[in-house]
């Protein structure tokens, strides 16, 4: 049983229908729920593994121990029309506290910022919120959103509107011809390279922990996750495999 | 003695249906008390820590603030009943214009084949309303507001409403169809004209059926969830016009129950208990309004 953050879920779900394919009779269930689920699951037995798309706090490092299966970035997403191309972090900061409420203060059209927000617990925006220095309470949103699908059809549906949301998911959406574009910040490029080679700022872990007591039949699984021959799985997803 | 015997039989029998439909019928009506309870335990850490109080004073909800943490529902019970009422004024003369001209103007073919429609419409999951709203609704609002937006309360309004539409215009339908003919024919016989008979006959006696329906709908649009988490924009606060985002109830516990961890969660099954009680008095205040104002008018 693995459960956690609906980030990370997919991957663990495509390399356990492998793993099973492999491994006749090993019956995997991966549900996800966030990663304070993949926390708590862990830490009290639910789960065999948890997912947990952000780094661990000290408290969290004292019950469990984090493997880190690969990385993702946080981009900035704006509509395919907007003529901006790039913002840096003091830009951001104030368009997301709405010191900025005008595109054509940052480059842009004569057009009012809406600003799309992730819902609380969500870790992107723990990770947003992280790199910009604010607090939850310091950002002032007109549209809050769930999933990142919901922040780029907000995006499409409203052509001001300005969101962030996991660089696989953009990329894949983007890919997919869906119109919208991935804002330079900080004048890197977010794509799967400048994430790989540590160049882009906001960035995340995506970890699997475990606590103490590990079955040797998710200890197998788990060393199957860290291994090399499922990195094609992980790039299928648009993350970065680490090593 | 055979026909004893059958009668024994017979009245044995008729216990037990009567006992088995018993059962079904307490099992239904008994779920909403099995509800209740799990929301209560679910909330009972918040309310023993005493954070109930907070949940009315507070101006804001924001659970996940370390500086600042706010816990208010009051912006979302408001934007719950706003979302609400603004369906019904939407659904409600679209709705009863429909029953109307089913029951009284529409040939047998069309009247069938609209039915069906609306049949359809209520099968339609919530999710592709909400999705249909923000990639329709919202882009046209955004026409007409450009500085907005978009996804707010009118837009919620607008797919809510659509979504209560059918219930309106079937069960008012039924209402009407349930009026006595005999009344109608009194009313000809009167030489009253068709839109007179409908307007001081018909309409006044399907009333109380006409209000069940609504009280349904209202019901329906207050508990939705999927639709209006998709173009409501989401933002807890008091709109100042149609066009400003706002956050049902339904909306938070959707976006953050599966994120929340342990006193956020106890929060969010206080939010959902909050709403539970809001709906019955709500519902209840309004049927026994009809009881009173309405004695002796039956239901559909």
């Amino acid at each position: 049983m693995i459960t956690g953050s609906s980030t990370v879920a997919p991957v663990v779900a495509d390399v356990a229908k492998r793993y099973e394919n492999t491994h006749p009779g090993t019956r995997i269930e991966v549900q996800s729920g966030g990663s304070s689920r993949g926390i708590s699951d862990a830490s009290t037995g639910v789960a065999d593994i948890g997912m947990v798309s952000r780094a661990l706090t000290d408290e969290e490092k004292q019950k469990l121990t984090a493997h880190l299966l690969a990385a993702d970035g946080v981009c900035v997403i704006v509509h395919k029309d907007n003529p901006v191309k790039e913002l840096n972090k003091g830009q951001l900061i104030d368009i997301y506290t709405k010191k900025v409420t005008n595109w054509n203060q940052v480059g842009g059209a004569d057009a009012t910022i809406v600003v799309a927000n992730k819902a609380e617990g969500r870790s992107t925006l723990e990770i947003f919120v992280h790199f910009l220095g604010l607090d939850n309470a310091d950002i002032k949103a007109d549209v809050i959103c769930g999933e990142n699908l919901h922040v780029i059809n907000s995006v499409v549906s409203n052509p001001n509107t300005i969101g962030y949301v996991s660089i696989g998911t953009a990329s894949a959406e983007a890919g997919a011809g869906t119109p919208i574009k991935l804002i330079v910040t900080e004048g890197v490029t977010p794509t799967m390279e400048s994430v790989r080679d540590g160049s882009f700022p906001i960035t995340r872990p995506l970890n699997l922990v475990t606590d103490a007591e590990t079955s040797p039949a998710a200890r197998a699984f788990l060393d199957y996750l860290m291994s090399p021959e499922i990195h094609d799985l992980i790039e299928k997803h648009y993350f970065v495999p680490v090593r | 003695m055979t026909s004893s015997r059958n009668t024994t039989l017979c009245r044995s029998v008729d216990r037990l249906v009567e006992a088995v439909l018993g059962l079904l019928a307490l099992v239904s009506g008994g779920m909403v008390l099995l509800i209740v309870w799990h929301l209560l335990a679910g909330a009972w850490p918040a309310i023993a820590a005493g954070r109930l109080g907070a949940f009315f004073t507070d101006a804001k909800w924001q659970p996940g603030s370390l500086r600042d943490p706010q816990f208010g529902v009051v912006t979302m019970l408001v934007g719950s009943s706003l979302v609400t009422l603004l369906a019904v004024v939407i659904a409600l003369p679209v709705g009863l214009a429909t029953a109307i001209f089913h029951r009284f103007y529409a040939p047998a073919f069309l009247e069938r084949w609209n039915r069906r429609m609306m049949e359809l419409l209520i099968g339609v999951p919530a999710v592709v309303f909400g999705f249909w709203g923000l990639m329709i609704v919202v882009p046209a609002i955004v026409r007409v507001a450009p500085d907005m937006p978009g996804q707010s309360l009118l837009a919620g309004g607008i797919v809510l409403g659509l979504m209560i539409l059918p219930v309106i215009a079937l069960t008012s339908q039924a209402a009407l169809q349930a009026v006595p003919t005999t009344l109608l024919h009194a009313a000809a016989g009167l030489g009253l004209g068709r839109a007179r008979t409908i307007w001081s006959i018909a309409l006044p006696t399907a009333r109380g059926g006409i209000t069940s329906g609504v009280l349904l709908a209202l019901a329906r649009a207050i508990g939705e969830t999927m639709a209006v988490v998709l173009v409501c924009g989401n933002i807890p606060q008091i709109p100042t016009s149609l066009f400003d985002p706002i956050r049902p109830i339904t909306s938070t516990i959707a976006l953050e129950m599966g994120y929340a961890t342990s006193s956020h969660k106890a929060l969010l099954f206080c939010a959902g208990l909050v709403l539970v009680l809001f709906t019955a008095l709500f519902v209840g205040w309004l049927s026994f309004r009809r009881n009173d104002t309405d004695p002796g008018t039956g239901g559909a």
